[in-house]
């Protein structure tokens, strides 16, 4: 069974086959919707997008990935550790930060599995997203490593891992159950 | 305050997948309607508000292809957008101008052709409607899913069911067979809700509200003009706004929206309404609900149940007409529609026409108050707007 990127690419493959049809009889890629047999006009125009977007500030929180740390960033003078990180203390501009390593342990605050997927999400099987509390009190959104919810409960114990995402092939991180 | 301000003329599309018209045909249809209704001549608008979200369809700049397509280029207008909510950002843009003398007369207008995207992509630019970098980019969440995740916390720990989320669903749709603008106008069963396929899970089929096209109008005005204009103003009485945090990560629970539980409480107090009773004073209302669970928040975050108990409400039948207070007798959402930037305006719309008595037999609620409410989330509690009409002039 081909995945839901791979379903969402044919059906346009086909919307182009039929436009190079009516482009061939009638000059302009002008469909008639299956429905309602209404005129639409198939858009010749197409564009990627994809972003490049600055992490410079937060830098150290991508460099640690690799040598297996979570990072967030913690106001010197109210103690406030902030994830995800950022350099500006919100509640006091006179305070500073400085990188802290995040407990790896905490408790499964809420979860979903996700079955229909946006188009860039549509090569992954189904996964799940759930927001895990950490041991200091820090919550953290990220993919969680069961996909039948059946086993999975609020407040269970739960673990995070640096894993690497495939097949794209990048350091990121991961909640993972851990048996009681 | 400023001074008073009224509506004075309602339009609205057909919704659904409205492949028979372009946006500006769409806008059109809702426009036209709204300006004859005010029984005004389009020279004398001076300002146009256009709610807008976009990204799924091709004009980026809707509101000019809108005015030019509806004969209003030349005069003041902008887009405004706060995503879902867009049409109650609209609206209270379009308020403001007047309140503070700037306009007498407004023309708001909330379009969206949702349709002109392949489904995988609008699920794709809605699932970015939060934090994209810290909670898209890595983990792909969508809009089911992010109502989904308190959906998970709801149940858990308040002991609602999926049926009892159903049970929204089957409400708004039997409301939704009466209303000929609804993408869905008919009724579904409990059994039909439960055996939907999972989206996100806890969240089915039915408890998610459709990809939609759709437009909306009001036309408000100043006191002076609304006077002279008809003998049935429907006033603005309050209107509460406030913001989320973008990343859901940075809340401090998943069981109410915080944002909604404050525009709430600005709006009651503008209004002189009473937060530990506020159905009281109320006669109906249009809640924000894009996924079933959204509507028993709203329950909760609005004062209508108690915390802990919204689910209650739905299960003993309270928000039909007859209960403690009707909800969504449009349709809701779920049902009637949901084309991001015409839904704020579409409850106005709504309520104009509950409050005034005009809707369809057997959706139309008791007026007896002459008051009712509008709910609208933008984003998963995002943004946050309780706007209040009225019958009565409002205190200055």
């Amino acid at each position: 069974m081909s995945n839901q990127r791979e379903q969402a690419d044919a059906f346009l493959a086909q919307m182009d086959q039929f436009a190079n049809m009516m482009k061939q009889s009638i000059g302009v890629p002008v469909l008639l919707d299956q429905k309602t047999g209404v005129a639409l006009w198939w858009d010749q125009r197409e564009i990627k997008l994809r972003f490049v977007i600055s992490v410079e500030k937060i830098r150290k929180f991508f460099e640690a990935l690799s040598e297996g740390k979570l990072l967030a960033t913690k106001c010197k003078k109210s103690g406030k550790i902030l994830f995800p990180p950022q350099v500006d203390c919100p509640d006091d501009p006179e305070d500073e930060v400085e990188w802290v390593e995040l407990p790896k342990e905490g408790e499964l605050v809420t979860w979903t599995v996700i079955y229909v997927k946006p188009y860039s999400f549509g090569h992954y099987n189904d996964y799940t997203v759930g927001i895990a509390k950490l041991t200091n009190g820090v919550q953290i959104l990220a993919w969680v490593r069961e996909t039948d919810p059946s086993k999975l409960k609020v407040g269970q114990k739960v673990k995070i891992e640096i894993v690497k995402r495939e097949p794209e092939g990048y350091l990121t991180y991961e909640i993972v159950p851990v048996q009681e | 305050m400023g001074r008073r301000v009224a509506i004075v003329g309602t339009g609205h599309s057909k919704f659904g997948v409205r492949n028979d018209v372009n946006i500006a045909e769409l806008a059109y249809e809702a426009i036209s309607k709204a300006i004859s209704s005010a029984g005004i001549e389009k020279k004398e608008i001076d300002l146009v508000v256009t709610g807008y979200v976009g990204g799924w369809s091709s004009e980026g700049l809707a509101p000019v292809v809108v005015m030019e397509y509806a004969g209003l280029t030349g005069k003041p207008g902008y887009r405004i957008e706060a995503a879902c909510a867009t049409g109650s950002a609209a609206i209270k843009t379009a308020h403001d101008a007047i309140a503070s003398g700037e306009a007498d007369i407004a023309l708001v207008v909330g379009v969206e052709k949702m349709n002109e995207s392949p489904t995988p992509t609008v699920v794709e630019f809605i699932g970015r409607a939060g934090n994209y970098f810290w909670e898209f980019e890595n983990f792909g969440l969508t809009f089911p899913g992010y109502y989904a995740l308190y959906a998970t916390a709801y149940m858990g720990k308040y002991g609602a069911t999926e049926e009892d989320l159903c049970r929204v669903a089957v409400k708004n749709h039997y409301y939704a067979s009466m209303n000929p603008k609804a993408q869905f106008p008919r009724a579904i069963t409990l059994e039909q809700c439960m055996k939907s396929r999972y989206i996100a899970w806890p969240l089915k089929l039915f408890d998610c509200s459709p990809i939609t096209d759709g437009a909306a109008a009001v036309v408000l005005a100043s006191e002076e003009v609304a006077q002279k204009l008809t003998d049935s103003p429907v006033w603005i009485e309050s209107i509460g706004v406030s913001v989320g945090t973008s990343n859901l990560s940075k809340r401090d629970q998943f069981t109410s929206l915080n944002a909604a539980t404050l525009a709430a409480k600005m709006a009651y107090k503008k209004a002189g309404i009473d937060p530990e009773n506020p159905a009281k004073y109320l006669d109906v209302a249009e809640v924000h609900d894009c996924f079933t669970i959204a509507e028993i928040l709203a329950y909760e975050d609005l004062g209508f149940a108690k915390r802990r108990e919204g689910y209650k409400l739905i299960r003993e039948e309270q928000t039909y007409i007859g209960g403690l207070i009707p909800v969504n007798l449009s349709g809701g959402l779920k049902a009637k529609g949901h084309p991001l930037a015409a839904t704020g305006i579409s409850m106005a719309v709504e309520l104009t026409n509950q409050l005034l008595g005009k809707v369809e037999k057997g959706r139309q609620a008791d007026i007896k108050n002459g008051r009712a409410l509008a709910h609208n989330i933008g984003g998963t509690g995002h943004y946050a707007y309780v706007t209040i009409y009225s019958l009565s002039k409002p205190r200055a």
